[in-house]
């Protein structure tokens, strides 16, 4: 075990604990926009940046492991300048419009700025100028917001193992670029808007989701994607009664299969539910035209119908198939209604196909 | 005060390239004595020489070796020849006097860790070192000398960040030249995650004469606590703008007025920059001080690389300075905010002043912000990148003063 | 799967991936994998007639021709056996009829296999040893090996190649079909097949039976139903009068749609539920508008068994109801009363009825859903099958011969055709060609062609071309690429406007599982001129 001392507060904490982790047992909070506890450790954005009694440096609480004996203070006179200088930095290069920011009241630049107290910048020279139109339908990449903390690149290489971006050019020009500085459809991306999920401003965004509700006013709901068989949890989320995007839930608690990581069709296709061509009445075909009915009258009629056969030809001249798509629940009253309401075993669904 | 040399002694006598040339000058005998010994006591021996690193850091050489766990499957010796500070050379010299002396301090270094494997990492601008290295490898493997020690030479593409040592690996690695967080040090996982001893040629260059003279002979050589020699690389408004080698105790006045022989053109003294492009700017008022890694410490000041740049009167400080922040800016990775947003707003902000641009509140934010990088900056290069500026403001102020609107 | 899906990222120290194209239809278990063999150093063995994205990072792909899965997967286990890389004790302990089994491996030393797949012998040697030297090694499959006239020999005989090297029942091992839909596994345990009742009962078991007509109050019949493929051929041949369709799309999903569209209209009466007019649904007397995954309660099981909740965001669209509520009311009018509170209250009879479901209530997989079996509220759910034994007690081998695919190549129809999916689209298409993202980036059908069959017959790459099978033809561009040989063309079945099913094989069915042929149909490729 290694003793150390955080703001005065004597405490213990098992060798390899980095000072972030420390910190956090002691009760401090400290910002970070790299750090990602399911990528590769960074150390770049220097927000968790602490003071260690004795060093001549401050030191990057995330990659900094406790050692015996540390005097850590968190919110110290060096420490709030550099990170108020460091926000100040950011905020130099990065486009404010918060007003129409997808990401309005969900950003991490945002709450630090907030913070610390950053209006405006002392180090305003030149602006944002990395904006760079990408054509495709899913990710908008605007990176006159972006805050070079690489989360991206890491999830990209980390989580999907696509590597499609990564940076490019050096210092202040470098920027997040696929190979060549392309766009992103002609990469090895895929899509999966992991980058999205990681990125803690409104420098990757949804393009699905654009204009339909920022993220902090949408609610979100917990469930089970409807593609694939892989049963990622994913979250709905709901603005004014309408399914306006989906976001992860990283916690392996609620998300055991997939951890927060999706595919596009999981992240970027759920629009289909808003479609214009969304059946949303009961049809009854008459003289070879289906028409609008109520639900009384199809329902009856289909009855009727179904009741019709089975006394004519007997239950074995019907059949059904279930859905691989539908739910349990609606899986068991499927065979139930063919087994017990109508009395014959042909029930199928396309597992096959 | 005259040189003194060890490390160049027969330069431009012998052929660098041939194990035969210096062989027959006393050569690889060094790394024959080292075989013969156990790692401790070689380790203890190259500690007890008070040798310390001849790059940035100074730190003990055989000290840094002893952090190097004995009982790792792989182990790599990396030398450091990436030698980006402008107005440095020294590392060149030494290869192209004497490359076999690199050669086998690396091998006695490979002898103490117990690693056979070195990598020299030599900076893209040196083309015709990185052959002249291979062919001194070659012949150096064909005479037997290194024994079963293979020494691959690599050549850089040019970042001058590449010449710290982190970034040094993962440019070997095949990555972008980007420094990494510490720890875990090099010495724990380096190259590929292997225990790595990083020196560059001077430090490794300086181990067969200790390993042949005795660690007490190279203590005794000039500054107690950074004892042996120093290559120095002279450059700017200097007379004899060449390199030398002198022993650690050198005072700085005698490198410029004896060795140097003095301003060209017979101007008057206004500066000197010591260590490279990141070094401090030192005025007339503590020339009289030795060049030893402590000495210039305590004058807020690096030996650095050993480059010694002269500025005579004429020359325009805060322009001298702006460019150098131009060149920070060009250089710095990117990889952390204060240093790659910060060089850039630094070189900003300098350019401002020097245009005549700025006002007193600028001078305060440069300030606020050199203090910033220089503390929370992942690696040197962030926070040694403010130090000129730092130095300057603070012994040439008037010349930021006048260009104040 | 007989594992779970993080064991691919953790455990397993080998996968052999045949039949799957991973990283496009399953694209999470794609990354896990993908990582394993990155971080971890875990091995990688591609067997796929495509080279698909994983092929790249394989240790060895085997480029097989469609089909010959079997005699494939033979001369592996004849490599394994003849090495001694068998698992001796778990043979003996945990299995039966080797002996017939080895017999026949026998048949197919590695380069035999190789003349029929068309796989290097050396690459089959290779991929056998690495799969039977690894400490814990998985097989994952899709319908790459089911979708066969011979799926069900295929399946055993990924069998097989487990119980050999005893890799079943451990962390990182098993034999992993990936299922592609998202609850086709719950629709399976469910019952929603004709000769089983939920959990597998069989309808032809007298005593399952009587359990059933117990809990349901009503007679059932025992007599084993139609599968939907046969069914199909029912309707055309008159036998079946009135069909009810949730959910699904024959005429886009089954083989031959002008066989099936022919079918569906010979129908009486024929009733589709479903959240957008189908092409099936075009066909419909009466269409009931269901709810999409939205905007209902439920559950869902994934191809690892787990059952997770399903949660209802929004209200259903315009007049739509949920699906579970439209059959309860069917019922109801049928004369067979449903009435149900919630979807949980179905739920709660499910377990009643579902042993592997018995445990499981919806407050235990509020946040974390369980893997079935899970016998009783106690019990934590079951990630890994046949650790101690397996269902049947002792694990069989099956003696397996290879058999050609029912359609092969002649000179009229010279190349193979073979169907799956890409990773922007799912299935027929219904929901993700009316996701605007999706549909803008991948509008339209493709098929991939070799360059050199390309060049062959003069077509350049993303011309309109004809394809045609004996069913029939369609018109798409032309993906000229290497991911497909000289012999082999593939195209996806999301598009009506080119459908795949149009061209595929009604009369080529597995005999025991009624599963088309759609990985092998005879094809010929034209340019349009």
């Amino acid at each position: 075990m290694i003793n150390l001392k955080i703001n005065g507060k004597e405490i213990q904490v098992p060798k390899g604990t980095m000072l972030l982790e420390a910190c956090r047992q002691a009760g401090a909070e400290l910002p970070t926009l790299c750090y990602d506890e399911d990528l590769r450790l960074a150390g770049s954005c220097r927000m968790c940046l602490v003071e260690a009694k004795g060093r001549p440096t401050l030191v990057a609480a995330c990659v900094m492991p406790a050692e015996n004996n540390m005097d850590i203070l968190t919110e110290s006179e060096d420490v709030v300048e550099a990170r108020k200088v460091i926000l100040e930095l950011l905020t130099a290069r990065h486009k404010f419009d918060c007003h129409v920011c997808e990401k309005d009241g969900n950003c991490k630049l945002q709450d630090y700025c907030y913070k610390y107290g950053v209006k405006e910048s002392s180090f305003a020279g030149e602006g944002p100028h990395f904006y760079k139109e990408d054509p495709n339908p899913f990710i908008e990449r605007d990176y006159d917001k972006c805050i070079m903390c690489t989360r991206c690149v890491r999830a990209c290489e980390e989580i999907t193992g696509a590597d499609a971006i990564n940076l490019e050019d050096r210092g202040h020009h470098a920027k997040i670029s696929t190979a060549f500085n392309g766009i992103l459809a002609d990469s090895t991306c895929v899509f999966c808007g992991q980058c999205v999920m990681v990125c803690p401003v409104g420098a990757l965004t949804s393009k699905v989701s654009a204009g339909k509700g920022k993220a902090a006013q949408n609610e979100k709901v917990l469930t089970t994607c409807t593609y694939c068989g892989t049963g990622c949890t994913l979250e709905l989320n709901v603005n004014e009664g309408k399914v306006v995007g989906v976001t992860s839930n990283r916690d392996r608690k609620y998300s055991p299969v997939n951890k927060g990581a999706l595919c596009v069709k999981g992240r970027f296709g759920w629009d289909f539910i808003h479609s214009p061509e969304r059946l949303t009445t009961p049809l009854i075909r008459e003289n070879g035209e289906l028409r609008p009915a109520s639900w009384e009258e199809a329902l009856s009629y289909a009855a009727d119908k179904l009741k019709g056969v089975k006394e004519k030809y007997g239950p074995d001249a019907l059949a059904m198939f279930t859905s691989a798509r539908v739910t349990n629940e609606e899986n068991y009253l499927a065979q139930k209604f063919m087994r017990a309401a109508i009395g014959t075993n042909n029930v199928d669904h396309c597992a096959r196909l | 005060m005259e040189e003194k040399r060890v490390l160049l002694e027969y330069a431009d006598q012998i052929n660098p390239e041939s194990a035969a040339d210096y062989i027959k000058v006393g050569g690889y005998k060094g790394l024959e004595k080292a075989r013969a010994m156990q790692k401790k006591d070689l380790i203890d021996e190259v500690k007890k020489s008070g040798l310390r690193g001849r790059g940035g850091a100074g730190f003990n050489a055989g000290m840094k070796w002893s952090f190097v766990p004995q009982d790792a499957p792989v182990k790599y010796v990396v030398c450091n020849l990436d030698e980006g500070e402008p107005g440095t050379y020294k590392d060149r010299i030494i290869c192209e006097k004497n490359a076999q002396a690199l050669l086998e301090g690396m091998a006695i270094c490979g002898a103490a860790i117990g690693s056979d494997q070195g990598y020299i990492y030599c900076r893209g601008e040196y083309p015709f070192v990185v052959e002249l290295l291979k062919n001194a490898v070659k012949s150096a493997k064909d005479a037997g000398a290194l024994g079963d020690f293979d020494i691959e030479v690599r050549m850089g593409a040019g970042a001058y960040v590449c010449g710290e040592e982190t970034a040094l690996i993962e440019s070997i690695e095949g990555h972008r030249g980007e420094p990494r967080f510490k720890p875990p040090f090099p010495g724990v996982a380096g190259l590929w995650a292997a225990p790595t001893v990083v020196n560059n040629v001077e430090t490794f260059a300086c181990l067969p004469y200790i390993l042949v003279n005795g660690a007490e002979w190279f203590a005794g050589i000039g500054a107690a606590k950074y004892p042996g020699t120093k290559v120095l690389t002279l450059t700017g408004d200097i007379n004899n703008p060449t390199y030398f080698e002198v022993p650690t105790d050198y005072k700085l006045r005698d490198v410029i007025y004896k060795l140097g022989g003095g301003i060209k053109n017979g101007k008057k003294f206004k500066a000197v920059q010591v260590g490279g492009t990141s070094g401090a700017f030192i005025p007339e008022e503590n020339l009289d001080t030795q060049i030893d890694f402590d000495s210039m410490g305590a004058i807020g000041a690096a030996l650095g690389s050993g480059a010694v740049l002269v500025l005579d009167e004429t020359r325009d400080i805060v322009d001298t300075v702006a460019r150098i922040t131009k060149f920070f800016e060009h250089e710095s990775c990117g990889k952390c905010n204060p240093c790659r947003e910060g060089t850039f707003r630094m070189c900003e902000m300098l350019h401002k002043v020097n245009e005549g641009k700025a006002s007193e509140k600028d001078l305060e934010n440069i300030l606020r912000l050199a203090k910033v990088m220089r503390k929370a900056s992942l690696c040197g290069l962030g926070q040694a990148a403010p130090i000129p500026v730092e130095s300057t403001i603070k012994h040439f102020k008037y010349e930021y003063m006048r260009k104040l609107v | 799967m007989t594992n779970s899906i993080n064991e691919l990222e953790n455990d397993a120290k080998c996968i052999f991936l045949i039949g799957t194209n991973t990283t496009e239809n399953h694209p999470v278990i794609g990354y896990k994998i993908r990582k394993n063999v990155r971080k971890n150093g875990a091995k990688l063995i591609v067997a796929d007639p495509r080279k698909i994205e994983l092929a790249e990072i394989a240790d060895i792909y085997m480029r097989f021709k469609p089909g010959t899965d079997v005699a494939l997967v033979n001369g592996m286990m004849n490599v394994i056996i003849n090495e001694g890389l068998l698992a001796e004790e778990f043979i003996k302990n945990r299995t039966e009829g080797y002996e017939q089994f080895a017999e026949t491996v026998q048949k197919y030393p590695p380069e035999v296999a190789a003349e029929i797949t068309g796989v290097p012998a050396e690459d089959i040697i290779k991929a056998a040893r690495l799969y039977a030297e690894s400490e814990a090694a998985a097989i994952c499959y899709a319908m790459g090996v089911t979708q066969h006239s011979t799926g069900t020999d295929n399946v055993k005989t990924m069998c097989n190649l487990a119980l050999l090297t005893g890799n079943l029942g451990r962390p990182g091992t098993g034999v992993n079909p990936l299922r592609g839909q998202n609850n086709v596994q719950g629709a399976c345990d469910m019952g929603g097949l004709p000769n089983v009742y939920p959990a597998y009962q069989q309808v032809s078991n007298e005593a399952n039976k009587e359990k059933f007509e117990k809990a349901w109050g009503v007679p059932l019949s025992g007599k084993n139903g139609w599968t939907l493929t046969e069914a199909i051929g029912h309707a055309h041949h008159g036998e079946l009068k009135a069909l009810y369709v949730l959910g699904e799309n024959p005429m886009m999903s089954d083989p031959d749609i002008n066989h099936v569209e022919e079918a569906l209209k010979n129908l009486e009466f024929l009733l589709v539920q479903d959240i957008f007019l189908t092409e099936t649904a075009q066909l419909a007397d009466v269409v009931l508008p269901g709810a999409t995954f939205a905007e209902k309660e439920g559950t869902f099981s994934n191809t690892e068994r787990r059952v997770q909740r399903v949660r209802k965001a929004i209200d259903p669209i315009g007049d739509a109801r949920p699906d579970w509520q439209i059959i309860c009311e069917l019922s109801t009018r049928c004369g067979y009363p449903m009435e149900y509170d919630s979807a949980e209250a179905i739920f709660e009879e499910i377990r009643t009825v579902t042993p592997s479901y018995a445990g499981i209530t919806y407050e235990k997989i509020d946040a974390t859903g369980i893997p079935w079996p899970c016998p009783t509220v106690e019990h934590p759910g079951t990630p890994i099958l046949h650790s101690a034994q397996f269902s049947r007690g002792l694990g069989l081998f099956h003696a397996i011969d290879f058999k050609e695919p029912v359609e092969l190549p002649d000179e009229e129809y010279p190349l193979i055709l073979t169907t799956g999916r890409n990773l922007f689209h799912y299935h027929t298409g219904t929901m993700t060609r009316r996701a605007s993202a999706l549909d803008e980036h991948r509008p339209y059908n493709e098929v991939e062609v070799n360059p050199v069959t390309a060049a062959k017959l003069g077509i350049a790459n993303g011309e309109l071309v004809r394809l045609s099978t004996r069913r029939g033809s369609i018109e798409l561009k032309a993906h000229i690429s290497e991911i497909v040989n000289e012999k082999v063309v593939f195209i996806t079945f999301h598009y009506k406007e080119a459908a795949a099913n149009v061209l595929t094989n009604a009369d080529s069915l597995d005999p025991t599982a009624k599963i088309p042929e759609y990985k092998v149909s005879a094809a010929k490729l034209e340019k349009i001129v």
